[in-house]
């Protein structure tokens, strides 16, 4: 066999690990007091000497801001650091008031924790939090090109969340990806705009090549010796295209016996590819140290408990209960809420509606569909089920007057009773309306139709 | 009678009293300033609007007196530099909590004073815009790096001073100029405002003419800071309410006089005539044995508290210098002079992949070793004396090209700097000749300024090295 039909034999197993910032929606700033306002429209007004890192100005910690970093560790099963600190990360970039973020370095707040996925855990390495920077703009002022700094941003708590390389998918780094939004937003820590770049998404994508002797089950699978990062995606749907695209540019290249350079890449969405932002070739060197600045944080039995009575039931485990409790559809009952807070109310709504022997599957079906027209948060248990009732209950009356009226309708109506007979099912929608207008009545859709099926 | 001569105290006393007014005091300092300051290049830059905003002060525990503030403490209306060019035309847009609280307590920002440049120095011979010469002998250097502020009470152009100290910044010009010089413990006094540094060392702390007028201003600067996490919670006390208590029952320890620098000499003499005073004074005071390695009982050598302090500040130096990376500010990094860079080269050597284990992790953990040694003899002793240099202050010129000079002169401190104690410095010994003096340091646990005030005034007052005093 020439070596070049073997190499062509080959598996590949793709090899994803995430690394997702969010910014965090406290009121202040991470290191200052200044507003956290991701709309905000006129540059460099919320500013101060920490985030401007002008001389003499001192970071001093925002304490909901680690505590909510602890909150998301808790509901992601991490382990907490009960000891940590802030580090400072040296880069040189124009939008980096200090020249260095404050970030965490070798005692992240939170470690080892996972999400699943569909397609088996995913394991979550770190949890750290840090510092937004400021925020470059392109423009041209006055004719001339120019690079401006805004430095609203700078000083944002940004929580990364870093996962180990276990994801294997596009489509599974896109559930992965979209589950932890939804576990965030149920913690109520941030917005997760990714639009505003509340949310940002990065991809280390390589491919591992297995000898076409071996299994695609093998065990001893190693990381290869590169990968590819890619960068500022902000939505779901490029991050699983932007994977696509480089999986299969890696395995173009792999197949030809190159190994891809390790770099950061960009997405244009418009022309779905992927692009050569920079190369890593050599590691960076970010000269970490403990920030002087900022005295150590050790999380004492009362301060963490506390915090740990922040966390919510997991979300998982919410889903889990209701789905057993009431027979509802994890899928479906998501798109009601987001916050921990709205699935309190939630569980009230259906314990209720349980009690009441009314079916909570139903309930959440046309909740779901947009037929139920009340605000499930806004408006009391009471009033909620109350609605729901009215918008289910039938009236009563009798087969024998029915059947009169549908004989009315049938006489009135010859096309559409022809275009029935004649296999037009949907005319039946028209027929069954007609009915009820007629009786002014509100009667169960599916006994009106057996009826006037049998009256034919 | 040159109201410019007087300590702090008696100011406050006879202006009280109506014998003064602040004008008559505002023009003696300014007839000073402008007799002196160009030879002496202690002012950089002057507050022109002080005597108008000292009428408005009277009332106010300073009463409107003119304080002389070292150039890397942020101060709105006038320029900060750190007697860099690099900042030679920064307004700065707040204030520094420090000359605030000094502000409201009804201080006057006089002027700022020159230092060596981003205070990397003990001579102020690195100051971008020239040194400044000792007023005591105009052909020695005043010390540094707050040599400004300590030649500004040498010279009576002010009537208290501000510096800072990362490792005998503010007690070696004292002691070369023959004032009082205080360094609080780290944290009691808030780093927000002053132009960072080694961020783990910097301590603001007053230098004055007096040990009551250096207490007077402690009470006016000491305490926690929102605006800077590493300054303590723990209440700011009186600190000249028990000045007078003496040292009836403390126990000394005399440190580091038998090393071979320092063994026989001028400095050697004169600490020891200290212990004596404290003897007759009613304190139990021992001499205190230097050792290489962690002993209970015995000082450890400062030696290793040179390399120590040298890989711990330097990287701190590099990482806070690398906020002026020409894209703001507007100059750009070949302002830097050349200790700066020197500096940044080997902090950003020291935090490099691969060396930051070698050096800095390593530092900070000798680094606790000086902690706990002291803590050790804090256990036995109330009070450890010494002094903030090893010699009398030397010639003008003499930094030269070496880049260790400053932590030659500062290797009598650095152990105590390194470990956040505090300390004080008070002159000990002046020579007929040169009219050169000596500092003795006498150095306190954590957060016991009450305790060093106390010893300083017991010595400032039952000797003639103070002229203010005597």
């Amino acid at each position: 066999m020439e070596f070049v039909d073997k190499i062509n034999m080959n598996n590949y197993k793709t090899i994803i690990g995430m690394e997702i910032h969010v910014q965090l929606k406290t009121k202040s700033g991470m290191f200052c007091g200044c507003k956290n306002d991701p709309d905000v429209k006129e540059p460099n007004i919320h500013t101060c000497p920490v985030c401007l890192g002008l001389p003499g100005g001192l970071p001093v910690a925002n304490k909901k801001a680690i505590e909510w970093t602890i909150k998301l560790g808790l509901a992601l099963g991490c382990k907490i650091n009960r000891f940590s600190k802030f580090d400072r990360k040296h880069y040189f970039y124009p939008d980096l008031a200090k020249g260095y973020q404050i970030s965490q370095y070798d005692i992240p707040f939170c470690y080892e924790g996972k999400i699943e996925t569909s397609y088996g855990p995913v394991g979550i390495t770190r949890v750290h939090l840090e510092e937004d920077t400021g925020k470059l703009i392109h423009d041209t002022v006055n004719g001339k090109k120019v690079s401006l700094i805004d430095f609203n941003r700078s000083g944002t708590p940004l929580v990364e969340i870093v996962t180990e390389p276990e994801i294997y998918s596009s489509v599974q780094a896109k559930e992965y990806a979209k589950k932890l939004r939804q576990i965030i937003r149920y913690l109520d820590i941030s917005n997760c705009d990714m639009e505003k770049g509340g949310m940002r998404l990065e991809a280390n994508i390589s491919l591992a090549v297995i000898p076409a002797e071996a299994g695609i089950q093998d065990k001893t699978l190693k990381l290869p010796n590169y990968k590819v990062e890619l960068k500022n995606i902000n939505s779901f749907r490029f991050l699983e295209r932007g994977i696509e695209y480089e999986i299969k540019r890696q395995r173009d290249l792999l197949e030809t016996r190159i190994t891809p350079d390790q770099e950061t890449r960009g997405y244009n969405s418009e022309k779905n590819i992927t692009y050569t932002q920079r190369s890593k070739e050599s590691a960076e060197d970010y000269r970490y140290f403990p920030d002087p600045d900022l005295p150590p944080i050790r999380f004492d039995d009362k301060w963490f408990g506390d915090i740990k009575s922040l966390v919510p039931e997991f979300l998982d485990e919410v889903f889990g209960r209701w789905e057993k409790d009431y027979k509802v559809d994890r899928k479906i009952t998501e798109l009601l809420f987001e916050t921990a807070e709205e699935s309190k109310k939630l569980d009230e709504i259906f314990s209720n509606l349980a009690k009441q022997k009314l079916d909570v599957n139903k309930f959440v079906n046309a909740v779901a569909n947009k037929k139920l027209m009340i605000d499930l948060f806004v408006n009391n248990v009471d009033e909620v089920i109350n609605t729901y009732k009215k918008s289910v209950t039938v009236d009563e009356i009798t087969n024998e007057d029915l059947k009169k009226i549908i004989i009315k309708v049938i006489g009135a109506n010859p096309k559409a009773t022809a275009d029935l007979k004649a296999g037009k099912t949907q005319s039946i929608n028209f027929l069954v309306g007609q009915v009820m207008k007629e009786a002014k009545k509100k009667i169960e859709f599916k006994r009106l139709e057996s009826l006037i099926t049998s009256m034919l | 009678m040159n109201l410019n001569k007087l300590t702090l105290k008696k100011a406050i006393d006879l202006i009280d009293k109506k014998e003064i007014s602040l004008k008559e005091v505002y023009s003696d300092i300014l007839e000073m300033v402008n007799k002196k300051n160009k030879e002496f290049n202690i002012y950089l830059t002057l507050n022109k609007d002080a005597e108008n905003d000292a009428e408005k002060q009277k009332d106010r525990p300073l009463r409107g007196l003119p304080i002389a503030v070292k150039d890397n403490f942020l101060t709105v209306g006038l320029s900060t530099t750190a007697s860099s060019k690099l900042l030679d035309d920064f307004m700065p847009p707040y204030e520094s909590t420090v000359t605030k609280r000094l502000k409201e307590a009804g201080g006057v920002v006089i002027g700022k004073t020159n230092m060596d440049a981003w205070a990397h120095g003990s001579s102020t011979e690195t100051s971008d815009f020239g040194p400044t010469k000792n007023p005591r002998n105009p052909d020695y250097l005043p010390g540094g790096s707050s040599g400004g502020s300590a030649a500004a009470i040498a010279a009576d152009m002010t009537i208290a001073a501000i510096g800072s100290e990362t490792a005998g910044s503010i007690r070696q010009p004292a002691a070369w100029c023959g004032v009082v010089g205080l360094k609080p413990t780290y944290g009691r006094t808030s780093r927000y405002g002053v132009v960072a540094m080694g961020s783990s060392l910097d301590s603001p702390g007053p230098i004055t003419k007096t040990v009551e007028d250096s207490a007077i201003i402690l009470n006016q600067i000491a305490g926690s800071d929102e605006n800077d996490g590493t300054t303590s919670p723990l209440p700011v006390i009186d600190y000249t309410k028990n000045l007078k208590n003496g040292v009836k029952g403390m126990k000394i320890g005399i440190c580091y006089i038998d090393h071979p620098k320092i063994r026989g000499t001028p400095v050697a003499k004169a600490i020891i005539e200290a212990g004596k005073f404290f003897e007759r004074s009613g304190a139990k005071v021992d001499l205190l044995q230097t050792t290489p390695n962690l002993e209970n009982g015995k000082v450890l050598s400062h030696e290793h508290a040179i390399g120590v302090y040298t890989v711990v500040q330097r990287s701190e130096v590099s990482s806070n210098l690398s906020r002026y990376d020409g894209i703001r500010y507007g100059k750009d990094r070949s302002n830097f002079g050349h200790e700066a860079k020197n500096r940044l080269m080997l902090g950003t050597f020291t935090l490099s992949k691969g060396y930051a284990d070698k050096y800095y992790v390593l530092a900070q953990k000798i680094r606790s070793l000086y902690l706990k040694n002291f803590q050790d003899l804090f256990n036995k002793y109330d009070l450890l004396i010494s002094s903030p240099s090893p010699t009398f202050a030397l010639p003008a010129g003499s930094l030269g090209d070496d880049p260790m000079f400053g932590e030659l002169q500062d290797l009598l401190v650095e152990p105590s700097a390194l470990a956040g104690i505090c300390g004080i410095s008070v002159p000990m010994f002046r020579d007929e000749k040169t009219n050169l003096y000596l500092g003795l340091n006498i150095m306190g646990n954590y957060f016991q300024e009450e305790k060093i005030l106390q010893a300083a005034y017991t010595f400032e007052q039952g000797t003639k090295w103070n002229s203010w005093t005597k």
